[in-house]
């Protein structure tokens, strides 16, 4: 992709009277502890103002698809965990999901509530980190990170001892999850998630009521809910920005049909809005949690049907989604009835939203970009794939 | 808002609280100094794989066949396997060939288990060891039959849950292996060749 900006920048309005038209391309990026990973921002500035700004990725494309097609499906499971890499195992899920109804798997009642279990963690983890990146782009150098990351530890240790990998889980296969839970794996969670509750007032004491936060946020990178529907912003975004739409609702893959948790949606549309919401999703995860932990089956943890060698659906296609923490995350496959997949299609929700970029940013001060872009929540790994 | 600060004045309330619980709360001080400690392997803690063998010969009792499909299944292709040209008993007392080289090029691995998952003789598994470090980036990376060969003991020692399925597994196959020889009273060198099942 061409790094020159093809309009001449001449043509936008000045906000200033004196020295209009001079305007400063920059680019920001792709070494850059701001963005997140090796992304770039061209932005065209007026003095401190964004006038222009546009995403550059590709930095980090690994040929996910097209290697995905050049082998079998259970091969591709570990590198879905690549993709993004906070979320290995909503990514798991997203593509068992897709496999089992290419090949008409049925997922045990106990598999299925490990995955909403994992799922959920997942989201809590995800969540907890962004808030951390998110304040650390602000300027609040370490103190929420570090707290996000001293919990996260927590729920890594339980991945751990359940899937053998704290991020490259690589648990789920099609037809249920790879092994059962350990003996005192329960017992742990249940702790886990009593200590996250209490973690989550804290941490919203250190953080929902700060008046810098606020001024860095509120009404800053407002995206409206008819230009995030237009672009198919999904995931928290979405929701901050007022849209009831959630796909654990919309779709109750799963269980999810079991659990009573409510959505929460934003006003503004603003980034405090998309920090709050993923608080607030914190909390009814952990609603969720606690349910499932309690009302988890004995049983089986895999479909006897599943078969780990030559695994061969039947030629057709299918798409598959979930309500990963960041987003609608949907796996496309087509088969032609090979071991291989002939076509395998990853939608990422990190690039999804990404796009609306430029739109939240238009007219702000440099330093809000950073900040917006640290309140979209992308993972390169997913965004270039 | 009530108070202009306000909120910032809890929030440092919050940090003092942190600061001052990390030195009586273990939940709030996490840090394990490594390396004068270590945190106790988990249950199903996996690095990179290891060969399995029985008995005392770390060669001769190896359990691999070179049936080379965890070379086919491995998402990175870093399993290398050459087939020996003659055979030998495996534990069910049926002949087969073994590898005459497997090599594994732990650079390229990375760690997902698939190897040990799609392997129908439970001849590799994960290990659990991480300080690998080494000066030679080429050859100390690239393990061949020798350095991967680890016993079954071992293997006892560090997955105790998942090894004694494993046991279990082995014990019904050959269990099977002998009556289905018994019944057709052939001998041992002329038993079927195990099916790669699913």
């Amino acid at each position: 992709m061409s790094a020159i900006l093809e309009t001449p920048v001449r043509a936008f309005e000045s906000v200033s009277g004196a020295g209009a038209g001079e305007m400063l391309e920059l680019a920001i990026g792709p070494h850059h502890p701001s963005t997140h990973g090796v992304f770039r921002m061209d932005v065209v500035l007026d003095g401190e103002r964004v006038r222009r700004l546009k995403p550059v990725f590709g930095y980090l494309h690994r040929n996910h698809e097209k290697i995905a097609e050049g082998q079998s499906y259970l091969s591709s499971m570990p590198y879905t965990d690549r993709l993004d890499y906070f979320c290995s195992l909503t990514n798991n899920w997203a593509y068992a999901l897709t496999v089992e109804k290419l090949a008409g798997l049925q997922v045990p009642e106990r598999a299925e509530y490990i995955r909403v279990i994992t799922a959920e963690l997942t989201r809590v983890q995800n969540h907890l980190c962004l808030i951390g990146f998110l304040l650390q782009d602000m300027g609040a150098s370490g103190t929420p990170l570090m707290y996000a990351f001293r919990e996260r530890e927590k729920i890594l240790d339980l991945f751990e001892s359940l899937t053998g990998a704290r991020m490259m889980c690589n648990y789920m296969r099609f037809g249920g999850c790879r092994v059962d839970l350990p003996t005192g794996w329960m017992e742990e969670a249940q702790q886990v998630v009593q200590g996250l509750a209490r973690f989550l007032d804290e941490f919203e004491a250190l953080l929902t009521g700060n008046e810098i936060l606020m001024a860095r946020t509120q009404h800053i990178g407002v995206l409206s809910s008819a230009a995030a529907v237009n672009a198919g912003v999904t995931g928290p975004m979405l929701r901050a920005s007022g849209v009831n739409y959630d796909v654990r609702k919309v779709d109750r893959y799963g269980v999810y049909d079991r659990f009573d948790f409510r959505i929460p949606l934003g006003d503004h549309g603003d980034t405090y809005d998309r920090y709050l919401i993923r608080v607030l999703e914190m909390r009814e995860s952990l609603k969720i949690l606690r349910v499932a932990l309690r009302d988890l089956p004995e049983g089986p943890v895999m479909d006897p049907k599943a078969r780990l060698r030559g695994f061969r659906p039947k030629a057709g296609e299918a798409y598959g989604r979930i309500e990963a923490p960041k987003g609608e995350l949907g796996f496309h496959l087509i088969s032609d009835g090979s071991p291989n997949p002939f076509r395998y299609r990853v939608r990422p929700p990190s690039l999804m939203n990404l796009t609306v970029l430029e739109e939240m940013c238009m007219g702000r001060m440099l330093a809000d970009v950073v900040v917006i872009l640290g309140s979209v929540d992308i993972v390169l790994g997913e965004v270039d794939r | 808002m009530s108070l202009l600060g306000g909120g910032i004045l809890k929030g440092m309330f919050e940090t003092a609280r942190n600061f001052f619980g990390s030195y009586v709360s273990a939940q709030r001080l996490t840090t394990v100094p490594y390396p004068e400690e270590r945190i106790p392997a988990k249950a199903n803690a996996r690095q990179f794989p290891f060969l399995v063998y029985d008995g005392d010969d770390s060669q001769a009792g190896l359990r691999c066949v070179a049936c080379q499909i965890c070379e086919k299944e491995c998402p990175p292709k870093c399993i290398s396997i050459i087939k020996s040209r003659d055979k030998r008993q495996d534990y069910k007392g049926q002949s087969q060939f073994y590898p005459a080289t497997f090599d594994i090029d732990i650079s390229v691995c990375m760690s997902c288990q698939i190897c040990a998952e799609v392997c129908p003789f439970e001849a590799i598994k994960m290990d659990v060891e991480y300080e690998l470090s080494t000066p030679d980036r080429f050859g100390g990376l690239w393990l061949h039959k020798a350095q991967l060969a680890r016993s079954s003991r071992y293997y006892r020692q560090i997955h105790p849950q998942a090894a004694a399925d494993s046991d279990g597994f082995m014990a019904a196959e050959s269990s099977k292996a002998r009556a289905r020889v018994g019944a057709s009273a052939a001998p041992v060198g002329l038993a079927p060749q195990p099916r790669h099942a699913e």
